[in-house]
């Protein structure tokens, strides 16, 4: 898949640029392949490629047998909610006008057909799902904390029941503490629902911890892939030995200080 | 609600107090007034002149004059007007409600234009409809607004599809209403383009600048990513999202009304308030002007209390400070 930027007079990105060049992965149901890579390097554009929401300049994104690059908008339209997205900062993918009860059933009305009732109740199972109470129900995106947004944003995704989950940096706008909580629970659902991730991170220890593939992105190319045992025992390649790096410095020095 | 509506109310008779007096000022403090120029005409004897200043107390000291023109103001009197020698109410009301006429139709028109063609021209940012479009309201945005008033006027008259000027035909008060109604629309086409040329390409920019930052919101795409249709994302979410900056730009079109359309009123003898008020400000008629100041301010603060308004209505955000959640 090829993802570029042509040159616009009103967007503010360098003429002619690519942010993803000829790249190929696969996930299969029920894993996580997760997609590493320092900022820049593009992963953002490959998520918002396969959720289709943006369109890739070439390539083909096979989902259940379909290349949904090439689907029209109306196709599309059938296929979206089998391909979820929750993004990095739920302080922005909120609406904030809305309440938790509206934002999370807000799928269900967009796809249509269910009624107010069975909405309302799906809403709060949902809700339960992701560890909040139906007390939050009436509570709006503002006046929630990171953790309990990101919580209400996985919600609002798993609520159309989607096969493949696209995690885009989901954890970096967290506290540590709430990371692990997240983490965790993303775990949990994988195992419940069967869900694909495609988990998207900078940060190569928690792709560690989640996924069983990993893919190092370096300036719109993959320039390491393979199972995550192997990347991190074996990392040849100077991007993964770069990110490896950060995190075993990181290591180190809380070591020291321990010391 | 109340503590937040009783601010604004403060807030706006403060406003309008302040406005008399500087209007009442200003108007002192300009030399002459409206009898100097009868000392020049020979037919008025000193002694009459005299009188009418005594009877207008056109001499006694500025505190003075305030104090009684603002306690019969409470009693709904805006004073006397020496040009016509008649109160300035009912002057005042006929002449607002031409300009009302006239203004109105062309808000409405430019909002129903400007809503729709921004939020169309946002969707396609960048690409060459948006950009020919705002070509077309930048070129719009340069013709000075008495140049096409002109030009119009000029082309009617060449043409003789439309008449050039006023409100109603000679021979008006004979007419069947249904011909009234005709006659008046055919007099309000030309002033109504002249007022909705000038004012659509500011406000269709800022609809579009402001549906375009909306429409970046990850919560917006992330409602595309569960397959919402084209025209819900746009008018049930982007323009919601971005309606705050509109909604204030509603509010100062409501509060323009009465005062933003002097030039095409004066050019177009439109029989409104803008060419009555300057004919007021030349004779020096103190209390036409300053009843015509103070109606056009109290329609800003007017406006911009519908706005709050609606802000309040439409934002939960701003409900729940109000209610002191």
């Amino acid at each position: 898949m090829v993802k570029g930027y042509a040159g616009r007079g009103l967007v503010s990105r360098p003429p002619g640029f690519t942010a993803v060049d000829s790249i190929s992965f696969s996930i299969l149901p029920g894993t996580t392949l997760a997609l590493v890579g320092e900022s820049g390097s593009g992963k953002s554009s490959v998520a918002l490629c396969v959720a289709c929401l943006e369109r890739a300049t070439s390539g083909q994104i096979w989902f259940e047998g379909r290349d949904v690059a090439a689907l029209g908008e109306k196709e599309l339209r059938a296929v979206r909610p089998s391909l979820q997205l929750v993004f990095q900062d739920p302080a922005n993918s909120l609406n904030p006008r809305w309440t938790v009860r509206e934002i999370v059933g807000e799928p269900l009305l967009v796809q249509g057909g269910i009624s107010r009732g069975d909405r309302d109740a799906r809403t709060a199972q949902m809700l339960e799902r992701v560890g909040l109470d139906a007390e939050y129900l009436e509570r709006r995106a503002g006046e929630l904390s990171g953790g309990q947004r990101q919580r209400v944003a996985i919600a609002r995704a798993l609520i159309l029941e989607p096969k493949l989950l696209i995690l885009d940096e989901v954890l970096s706008a967290l506290d540590c503490s709430i990371q692990a909580q997240i983490a965790n629970l993303l775990v949990e659902l994988q195992r419940a629902l069967g869900l694909a991730y495609l988990f998207i991170t900078h940060d190569l220890k928690m792709a560690a911890h989640l996924a069983d593939e990993i893919a190092v992105m370096s300036r719109g190319k993959i320039v390491d892939q393979g199972p995550t045992e192997k990347i991190l025992q074996d990392a040849r390649n100077p991007a993964t030995q770069s990110l490896l790096g950060a995190t075993l410095i990181g290591r180190e020095s809380v070591d020291a200080v321990r010391e | 609600m109340i503590r937040f509506l009783l601010r604004r109310i403060a807030h706006a008779a403060f406003l309008l107090v302040g406005v008399s007096v500087l209007a009442f000022l200003f108007s002192t403090l300009a030399p002459g007034n409206y009898f100097d120029d009868m000392r020049l005409n020979p037919q008025i004897s000193a002694e009459r002149l005299n009188a009418l200043r005594a009877e207008y107390q056109v001499d006694r000291p500025m505190v003075m004059r305030y104090a009684r023109w603002a306690r019969a103001l409470l009693h709904g009197d805006l004073g006397f007007s020496f040009a016509y020698n008649t109160p300035v109410a009912p002057l005042l009301w006929t002449r607002a409600r031409n300009t009302l006429l006239l203004t109105g139709t062309a808000m409405v028109l430019v909002w129903m234009l400007a809503v729709p063609l921004g939020v169309w021209s946002a969707e396609r940012l960048g690409r060459p409809a948006d950009v020919a479009l705002s070509w077309a309201t930048g070129v719009l945005l340069i013709v000075p607004d008495l140049a096409l008033a002109l030009g119009l006027l000029v082309l009617a008259v060449r043409s003789g599809w439309l008449p050039t000027g006023g409100m109603v035909s000679v021979g008006f008060e004979g007419f069947s209403a249904a011909h009234k109604i005709e006659d008046v629309a055919s007099h309000i086409v030309l002033p109504v383009i002249v007022l909705v040329a000038s004012a659509l390409p500011v406000l269709l920019r800022h609809v579009r600048a402001a549906v375009a930052e909306a429409l970046e919101a990850p919560f917006l795409r992330a409602a595309t990513a569960h397959g919402i249709s084209r025209m819900r994302l746009l008018y049930r979410y982007a323009l919601p999202a971005a309606a705050h900056p509109l909604i204030a730009l509603f509010g100062f079109s409501l509060g323009t009304l009465l005062s933003g359309s002097l030039l095409v009123e004066v050019v177009m003898s439109w029989p409104g308030l803008g060419p009555f008020l300057l004919e007021a400000i030349l004779a020096r008629d103190l209390y036409v002007v300053i009843g015509g100041v103070l109606l056009s301010t109290l329609f800003l603060v007017a406006g911009n209390f519908v706005a709050d308004l609606l802000l309040y209505w439409a934002d939960p955000r701003i409900r729940a400070e109000g209610t002191g959640r």
